[in-house]
Formats: structure tokens, C-alpha cells, sequence
């Protein structure tokens, strides 16, 4: 069955002749999450914007919902609701009316009630009547969401949807998001927030230099680009790694408690037992022993510096 | 499906730059109408003492239907550029660019309230007039055709000033520099018949001068210019704007990468 989206071969030159989107293929099932990461200009946001209509693609198709978002771009736009990276309201505006007026632009007739759900859902509700311009940042985009939200579409897009906003409002876009995808609403996102991909995600996707580098599973992901680190606490401090286990990469704490190593979960041969089994017959006690997975933000420099050395080759 | 117009969102587009103007309802009013009084005070009742009759018709309701015309095309042409261009200020301008609405459906939402903004100030001239001086319309129905013409193709070019402006400076030029001296020296306040020839031939490139000569017939069966013509300009100015504004949505000049 075909994706809610499907994206074949899109591409992107802007007058100045900066290639934006080369040749970009992608399919998003209904209800998944998907974020994408990339650096500044990478081209996420025209990768965006050509879905939604903000930007008209040089080559390649774009189907939402099984229409062509240039031939058939009606039937195409009803089914996105799109918040922006920028907070853009009528600062005079009250709340409700902004949520209407989109609504209306949609072409969708008249449903207080849903919208009443949606500001509920986003706790706008006691600041239906307030003007735009009164409420906080956390809270006006919130209502570019509940705007997005208010025609019900199948595929909402989140353009950088926490940039500059603190950890606590961060938490609470990540809960929206999550309620979101329990209503079954498709999400596709841009972050520079690695940790909020990790958090949110389905399926992750990592663009560089107009190329999307590789669209994943999150978990396959990690599993594949993630390195472990091993780390050992000894029963007895140490002042130094005995000689017998040079050369493997250990390295100690400053206290001489612990000893840290790092392996790759890919290689076919981990070397944990090997280590443990050497430091036994060197006579260090252990007393415990903890891993840790490498954060996806290890993982996307490690793919995008990869994309830079071959820039370079 | 493409071709279906979408009017729940023209009347969204509508509607909401109606509600702004009745938000400031007062201050939308009490401007034209007291500008209106002051030019009865200084045209009607000081020039007017000098000036008994043009044509027959006594000086101070001879320029009512200038008056009305000078409102109407100044009040569509902010109406309307400034209506397009607040959301472009404001960043608001890509929920028109990626909703399911398209040219015809936008055009028609911004310039049909700023046109049925310029025609009510306008109605609201009118009425003040009766309060100084005595006016009888010789036919209603044209004056009514006139005055939507004439805001319908002045909002059209306010509306495509507001796309083209990138800032408010640009927003307020075309209105300082061209359209007020255009309405001044379109006759507004009198008959092109007054001026020497030479100068009457030169009044007739300006192409307000028709929209007045034509909206004054209207008012009192006088015209410096055939009312055919009048019409045909208006409709000219129409069907160009149309075709100005199809283009400018159709290439995303200024609008869109």
C-alpha cells in the first residue's frame, strides 16, 4: 500500500543556483512519526516546504494522500496542516478567531466544537479571547498548532517546533506531539534537537547538503551507528592500567575506580568477555559493571562528518 | 477539483478583514467625514461664494461625486495594500500560500473588503453631503456601477501594491505620489470644460478624470468625457489588474521561492 506521502526523485535549484533538494525519494505511512535531522542549509525546510506549497520543486513528484501536489494541490493542501518554524500571528487577533480563520481557509464548515477540542488538547482554551500578541512564546506556537490542527489533517508538519524555547516548554511540545500520534495524525518534523528525534521519532531521516543520507527505523539506527561504552568499577583503586590490558583502548577514571571502554555493536567480536576474563587473571576484583548507548547525537556527527570527509576526497 | 472555488475561504479572507475594519470602526469613519466637512467648510462655502455654478449645477454639490470618487480611490488603495501586505510584514502570508485557495479565491477576499470598505465610507459621504448641500441623483443604478467599478479596480491596484511593496514606505508612496494628484488633477473639484484647451487635452491622459467625468454624470447628466468611454476605461483597469495579479500568483514573484 502507498505511503500517506510519497516522495520520487524531488529536487530543488533556486534562482541563484543553489541546489537545495537533489534527487530526494521518501514514503511515510499513515500515523508514523518522522523527524528529519540536518545542519543549518541542509534542506529540510525546503524538503517542507515543497510538500506544503511554500516552494515549487525544479524536478521529482510529490503525492500526499494519492494526489499530486501540483496537479491535484486542493484535494493535496486539505490533507496538511503545517506549523512554521517562525511564529507568525496577527498580534490583534484573539485566539479562537485565528483557529477559525484557518479552518475557514481550508474550506472546512464551521465546527466550534472540534476547535474547542483542539484549544482544550493544547490548553488554549481560557485564552480563546485573548489577542495573540498577549501570550507567551511557548503558548503562540501552541496556537500555530492548534491553527495547523484546525481543519483536521491526516499529516501535520513540525518545522523546527521547539527551536529556541526552554526545557520545560520542550517537554510539553514533546507531550503534544505524543498525544498527537495517539489520534493517529502522521507527523513529520525537523530538529536540530537531537535528543527530541530520540525522543519523539519513529523512523529517523538525516539530510546533508540537499541529500537525504539514510531514512531509518530509530532503533535500527542506533543499533547500527551506536557505540557502547562498557563501564567497570573496580572493587580496589588502581593508579594505572596494568600493562597486561594495554592497548586495548581502556582508559581510567581520575579517582582509579573505574575503567571505561568502548566498543563498537556492530563488530562481530564486542571483546567484553575477553576483557573481563584478562582482568580477572590479572587479579582486578570487579565490582560492577554498566553500558552505555552512544546518543543519537554521536550518531548523526558521525554520519554527517562522514559526508564531509567524502566532500573533501 | 482544482477548478472548484473554494468560498468557504474567500469568505474566511473576507470576513476577516471585514472584522478589522469594524474592530476600528470609528476611527475608519470619523476620518473621511470630517475631511469631507472640511472641504464642503473650504471648497463648498468659501470657494463655492466665488464660484456660483458649474454648468448649472451649484458648485457645492458639483463636488460631491469628486469627493466621494477622491475617498473611494484612496480608501481602496490602502484597503487593500495594506490588507496584503500586513501579513506579508507579519509572516502570516504562507497560510494563503499553502492553504487550498488559490489567486482568484485570495483576490477576491482582500479586495472585495477593501472595495465594500471604500464603498461604505463612501455611501457615508454621501449622506454627510445632504446635511450642506441639496443633491439629486439623475440615476442611482449607474452611480451605484460606477462607484463598484471604480472601488473594485482601485482595490485591485492597491492589492497589487501591496504585493509589491517590501516595506511601509513603499506601502504609502504610490498613494502620496500617484493616485492623490491623479484624483486633484482628474477634475475632482472641477470641470475639465474650465481649463484652457491645451491643458483640457492634457487632463484627458489621466485616466481618474473618466471615473469622475463618468460617476458625475451620473449624479447630474454632466460629463467632460462620453460615458461609454468612462466605463470602457474602468473595465480596461479592471481586466489589467486581473491579469496583473493572475501573473504575480502564478510566477510567486514576491510571494514565493
Amino acid at each position: 500500500m502507498a505511503g500517506i506521502i510519497e516522495i520520487d526523485n524531488l529536487s530543488k535549484e533556486y534562482a541563484s543556483g543553489t541546489r537545495a533538494l537533489s534527487g530526494v525519494s521518501l514514503s511515510i505511512e499513515q500515523g508514523e512519526i518522522v523527524a528529519l535531522l540536518g545542519p543549518n542549509g541542509a534542506g529540510k525546510t525546503t524538503l517542507i516546504s515543497i510538500i506544503c506549497g511554500l516552494v515549487v520543486p525544479t524536478g521529482g513528484t510529490v503525492r500526499v494522500g494519492g494526489h499530486d501536489i501540483r496537479k491535484e494541490w486542493r484535494a493535496a493542501r486539505r490533507l496538511i496542516g503545517l506549523v512554521p518554524q517562525e511564529i507568525a500571528l496577527e498580534p490583534f487577533e484573539k485566539v479562537i478567531n485565528c483557529v477559525r480563520f484557518t479552518r475557514g481557509l481550508y474550506g472546512a464548515a464551521p465546527d466550534e466544537a472540534y476547535l474547542e477540542k483542539v484549544l482544550r488538547s493544547l490548553s488554549l482554551w481560557d485564552k480563546r479571547n485573548a489577542p495573540t500578541r498577549e501570550l507567551s512564546g511557548g503558548m503562540k506556537r501552541r496556537v500555530l498548532i492548534a491553527k495547523a490542527l484546525s481543519h483536521s489533517p491526516k499529516v501535520l508538519f513540525l518545522d523546527e517546533p521547539t527551536a529556541g524555547v526552554d526545557v520545560a516548554l520542550r517537554r510539553e511540545m514533546w507531550q503534544v506531539v505524543e498525544d498527537l500520534r495517539q489520534d493517529g495524525v502522521t507527523i513529520i518534523l525537523t530538529t536540530h534537537y537531537l535528543e527530541e528525534a530520540e525522543e519523539m521519532a519513529d523512523r529517523i531521516g538525516v539530510i546533508n547538503h540537499g541529500q537525504l543520507l539514510l531514512m531509518k527505523p530509530k532503533d535500527e539506527l542506533m543499533g547500527e551507528f551506536g557505540k557502547k561504552t562498557l563501564s567497570i568499577e573496580l572493587d580496589q583503586p588502581m593508579d594505572a592500567i596494568p600493562s597486561g590490558l594495554s592497548g586495548r583502548g581502556l582508559s581510567l577514571s581520575r579517582d582509579g575506580r573505574r575503567i571505561r571502554y568502548d566498543y563498537d555493536t556492530r563488530a562481530e567480536r564486542t571483546g567484553i568477555a575477553r576483557l573481563l576474563g584478562d582482568l580477572a587473571a590479572q587479579g582486578v576484583t570487579v565490582r560492577d559493571v554498566s553500558t552505555r548507548q552512544s546518543s543519537l547525537e554521536e550518531v548523526f556527527m558521525s554520519l554527517v562528518q562522514g559526508d564531509k570527509a567524502e566532500d573533501a576526497a | 477539483m482544482n477548478a472548484a472555488i473554494n468560498w468557504p475561504g474567500v469568505w474566511a479572507i473576507f470576513h476577516h478583514e471585514m472584522m478589522r475594519f469594524f474592530r476600528t470602526i470609528w476611527q475608519s469613519m470619523a476620518s473621511p467625514v470630517v475631511s469631507t466637512v472640511l472641504y464642503f467648510v473650504v471648497f463648498g462655502a468659501a470657494i463655492g461664494g466665488r464660484i456660483q455654478s458649474v454648468e448649472g449645477v451649484p458648485y457645492g454639490a458639483f463636488i460631491v461625486p469628486g469627493l466621494m470618487m477622491l475617498t473611494v480611490l484612496q480608501q481602496s488603495v490602502s484597503n487593500a495594500s495594506f490588507g496584503i501586505y500586513f501579513p506579508k510584514f507579519s509572516g502570516t502570508i504562507y497560510e494563503y500560500l499553502v492553504s487550498p485557495v488559490g489567486w482568484l479565491e485570495v483576490t477576491a477576499g482582500f479586495v472585495g473588503a477593501a472595495a465594500a470598505k471604500a464603498i461604505l465610507i463612501a455611501l457615508v459621504i454621501l449622506a454627510t453631503s445632504f446635511f450642506f448641500v441639496g443633491v439629486h441623483i439623475l440615476h442611482p443604478f449607474w452611480m451605484l456601477a460606477f462607484l463598484f467599478l471604480s472601488a473594485l479596480g482601485f482595490s485591485l491596484l492597491g492589492f497589487i501594491i501591496g504585493l509589491w511593496a517590501k516595506s511601509f514606505e513603499q506601502l504609502q508612496i504610490v498613494p502620496m505620489m500617484v493616485i492623490t494628484p491623479l484624483v486633484f488633477l482628474g477634475g475632482a473639484f472641477y470641470s475639465a470644460s474650465m481649463l484652457p484647451p491645451f491643458w483640457e487635452g492634457v487632463a484627458k491622459l489621466n485616466p481618474v478624470l473618466y471615473l469622475i467625468s463618468g460617476f458625475r454624470w451620473s449624479f447630474f447628466g454632466l460629463a467632460d468625457v462620453p460615458v461609454g468611454v468612462s466605463l470602457f476605461a474602468v473595465s480596461i483597469m479592471v481586466v489589467v489588474c486581473f491579469a496583473v495579479i493572475r501573473w504575480i500568483f502564478a510566477t510567486g514573484w514576491r510571494l514565493r521561492d
